[in-house]
C-alpha cells in the first residue's frame, strides 16, 4: 500500500537579547558557572515580579514579519502550569490564545526541487527553561538558561517527508539569521526542534495517530528520526498493528526513537492569562518601525541575484544562503563587474580552500578586494589562472597582498618569448619520439607538451604564449 | 456536588500532592463549594463583552534590554535544601 507522511514541526529559537525575557540577568549564559545568571525573578523567589523585555517582543515581531505572519494587535502572556525542576515557578510564561504572530508561511523546495509552501500556524514568545544534569541517583539544576527569551514557531501539518522537514529547518534558520533575531545554531542549543509525525494510506481523509519526537538537536537528527519513525509506522500498520500516541526521544548514537511518556498521562497545562503581565498592544506604527530593520530577505535576494547577475540556480542558492556571503559577493562584484567569474572563484576556489581547512570562508584573510586583485593580476597576464589559485590559498592563510605573494614566491608568469623558446627547444630535443608522433598527425600530444613546459617553469609560464611557441616550433620542423 | 473523587485525584496529581482518603473527601466538598460559588458568574449575560485578560488599565509595560548584575552565587543558593558544585541538587528525574 502507498502511504502519505504528515509532519508538523515545532521549533524553539533563542532570541538574541542582552538580558533575559522577564528579568535583567544576562542572557548570554554560555560557559558561565552554574546559577551565576540568576536573580529573584528567574529563581521564582516569592514576591518577585516579571517585566517584559521590549527587545524580545520586537525580535518576535521582526521574526513574524520574516515569516510573512500577521502580527496580532493584542497579545497576552499566559501561564503554562507544570511541575518540573527546570522551571522553579511551577509554570512557564508563554503565550496561548493570543500569540504575537499568526498565519505565516515559509517557502521551501520539496523532494523534487519544486517550490512548496509550508504554512506557519503561529509564532509566540515564551521563556526558556533551566538545564538539568542527570547524575543517576540525583539530578542537578542550573537555572542560567531559565528565562532566556524563546521564540516558538509552529507549522501546520504541511510537511510530507524528511527532506521537506530538513529544507524547512534550513530555510527557517536562514530567515532567523537574516532577521538577526537568533543565532539559530542547533549544535549550541539555540535552535531546537520537535516533529509531530503520522502516516496514513494515500487517499484516506483522517490523519493517522501521531507521535511527537522531541530532542532533535541537529539537522541530521531531524532527517534520521523522521525516516526512522515513518518506516516504523508503516511496518506497524502493514502488520495490522496500531500506532500508540506517545512522546518519543531520539537516540542519535543508536539511531532509534524511544518512548519518553505515553499520552495517557496527558498534560493538563491549565493555561490562564498571566496576571503579572499586562497585555501587549501592537500598533501599526510600531510594526512599521520594526519592519524598517528587516533586510532584503533570502527569497527576494535570490530572485534579484538570478536576474541581475545571471547566475546558475545552485550559485544563487549558495550566495544567498547567508547575508555575509551575499554581501561579500556583492562587494567583490562592485569592484570587478564580472559576476560569473567572481561567483566561480568565490563558490569554487575560496569556499573550497575554507572547506579543506575545515573553517568558514570568513575565518580566512581574503577580502573582496583581495580576490579582485588576484583576478586583475590574471587579466593583465602577471600570473596565470593556476597560480591565481595558489595565491588565493596563500592569501587565505596569511592575508598578504596578491602582489607581495607573487613576488615572494617568484610566481610571476613567464611570458618572455626568448626564455620560453629556450625551454621549448630543449624539451623537444629531449623527446624526439613525441615530436615525430606529433608531426605525424597525433595533435593530441599538444597537451602533453604544454604540461612538460608548465612543469619545467613550475607552472609560471603563460599558457597562451607556450601554446603559440610550441605550435610554431613543431609546425616549422614538420 | 460539582467534583468527582477522580477529579480531585487528578487535581492532586497535577499539584504533586498525596492525599489520604479522608482528605480527598474533604477537599472534594470544599473545592466543589468554591466552584459552585464561581458558577454564579455563569448567570451573567456576557453577550457582546470582549474576552478580558485583565481589568487593569495597563498595557505595554516593558523595560529596555539592559543587563543588570545577578545575585552572588552563595546568595542564589542560600535557600537550597541541597546543593552541589554550584548546582541545586534535587531527587533523580526519571521522566526523560
Amino acid at each position: 500500500m502507498e502511504y502519505e507522511v504528515i509532519i508538523g514541526m515545532e521549533v524553539h529559537a533563542q532570541l538574541l537579547t542582552e538580558s533575559k525575557m522577564f528579568c535583567s540577568c544576562s542572557a548570554d549564559y554560555a560557559d558561565a558557572p552554574p546559577n551565576t545568571h540568576v536573580c529573584p525573578v528567574c529563581l521564582a523567589l516569592p514576591g518577585a515580579l516579571p517585566v517584559i523585555n521590549k527587545a524580545a517582543v520586537e525580535a518576535t515581531i521582526l521574526a513574524g514579519l520574516a515569516l510573512h505572519s500577521d502580527i496580532a494587535e493584542t497579545a497576552v502572556f499566559a501561564r503554562k502550569n507544570y511541575h518540573y525542576p527546570d522551571l522553579p515557578k511551577g509554570y512557564q510564561i508563554s503565550q496561548y490564545e493570543l500569540p504575537l504572530c499568526l498565519h505565516g508561511h515559509v517557502d521551501i523546495q520539496d523532494d523534487n526541487g519544486q517550490p512548496k509552501r509550508i504554512r506557519i500556524e503561529r509564532a509566540h514568545l515564551e521563556e526558556d527553561t533551566g538545564k538539568l544534569v542527570h547524575m543517576g541517583d540525583h539530578s542537578l539544576v542550573d537555572l542560567n538558561r531559565a528565562g532566556v527569551p524563546l521564540l516558538e514557531i509552529v507549522t501546520e501539518a504541511d510537511i510530507r517527508s524528511a527532506t521537506e522537514a530538513y529544507n524547512y529547518l534550513t530555510k527557517l534558520r536562514t530567515l532567523l539569521r537574516y532577521a538577526g533575531v537568533s543565532t539559530a545554531d542547533m549544535e549550541k542549543g539555540a535552535m531546537r526542534c520537535e516533529a509531530n509525525i503520522s502516516v496514513r494510506p494515500v487517499g484516506q481523509k483522517e490523519f493517522g495517530t501521531k507521535v511527537e519526537v522531541k530532542n532533535l538537536n541537529s539537522f541530521r537528527a531531524v532527517r534520521n528520526a523522521i525516516d526512522y519513525e515513518v518506516k516504523r509506522h508503516i511496518q506497524v500498520l502493514e502488520s495490522g498493528g496500531q500506532i500508540k500516541q506517545v512522546t518519543m526521544g531520539w537516540n542519535e548514537a543508536a539511531g532509534h526513537t524511544f518512548v519518553q511518556r505515553s499520552k495517557e498521562e496527558a498534560n493538563d497545562y491549565r493555561y490562564f492569562p498571566e496576571p503579572d503581565l499586562p497585555p501587549l498592544q501592537v500598533s501599526q506604527a510600531w510594526i512599521d518601525e520594526i519592519a524598517q530593520r528587516l533586510p532584503e530577505l533570502p527569497d527576494a535576494k535570490a530572485e534579484r541575484f538570478a536576474a541581475q547577475y545571471r547566475l546558475q540556480p545552485a550559485d544563487v542558492m549558495f550566495l544567498t544562503s547567508e547575508q555575509d556571503i551575499a554581501n561579500w559577493y556583492e562587494a567583490a562584484v562592485a569592484l570587478y563587474p564580472q559576476p560569473k567569474t567572481v561567483a566561480a572563484w568565490f563558490t569554487g576556489e575560496l569556499i573550497g580552500i575554507a572547506r579543506e581547512k575545515g573553517v568558514t570562508f570568513k575565518e580566512g584573510n581574503v577580502t573582496p578586494a583581495g580576490l579582485v586583485s588576484i583576478l586583475q593580476l590574471i587579466d593583465t597576464g602577471k600570473i596565470n589562472r593556476n597560480t591565481g589559485k595558489a595565491v588565493l590559498a596563500e592569501m587565505f592563510a596569511n592575508g598578504e597582498s596578491a602582489e607581495r605573494i607573487v613576488v615572494n614566491h617568484g610566481w610571476a608568469q613567464v611570458s618572455d618569448d626568448a626564455a620560453l623558446a629556450g625551454i621549448i627547444e630543449r624539451l623537444l630535443a629531449h623527446h624526439p619520439g613525441e615530436v615525430a608522433k606529433y608531426r605525424g598527425g597525433k595533435k593530441g600530444l599538444m597537451g602533453w607538451f604544454m604540461g612538460q613546459v608548465m612543469r619545467e617553469t613550475q607552472g609560471k609560464a603563460n599558457p597562451d604564449v607556450v601554446r603559440k611557441l610550441l605550435q610554431e616550433t613543431l609546425e616549422r620542423g614538420a | 456536588m460539582g467534583l468527582t473523587i477522580q477529579e480531585v485525584e487528578h487535581i492532586a496529581e497535577l499539584a504533586k500532592l498525596r492525599l489520604t482518603a479522608e482528605e480527598k473527601t474533604r477537599y472534594r466538598e470544599q473545592l466543589s463549594a468554591i466552584l459552585d460559588y464561581a458558577n454564579c458568574l455563569q448567570a451573567v449575560d456576557t453577550t457582546g463583552i470582549p474576552q478580558t485578560a485583565t481589568v487593569l488599565p495597563l498595557k505595554n509595560v516593558m523595560r529596555e534590554d539592559k543587563q543588570q548584575p545577578s545575585l552572588p552565587p552563595d546568595v542564589a543558593l542560600a535557600n537550597a535544601q541541597e546543593k552541589e558544585n554550584g548546582f541545586f541538587r534535587v531527587p533523580p528525574i526519571l521522566d526523560e
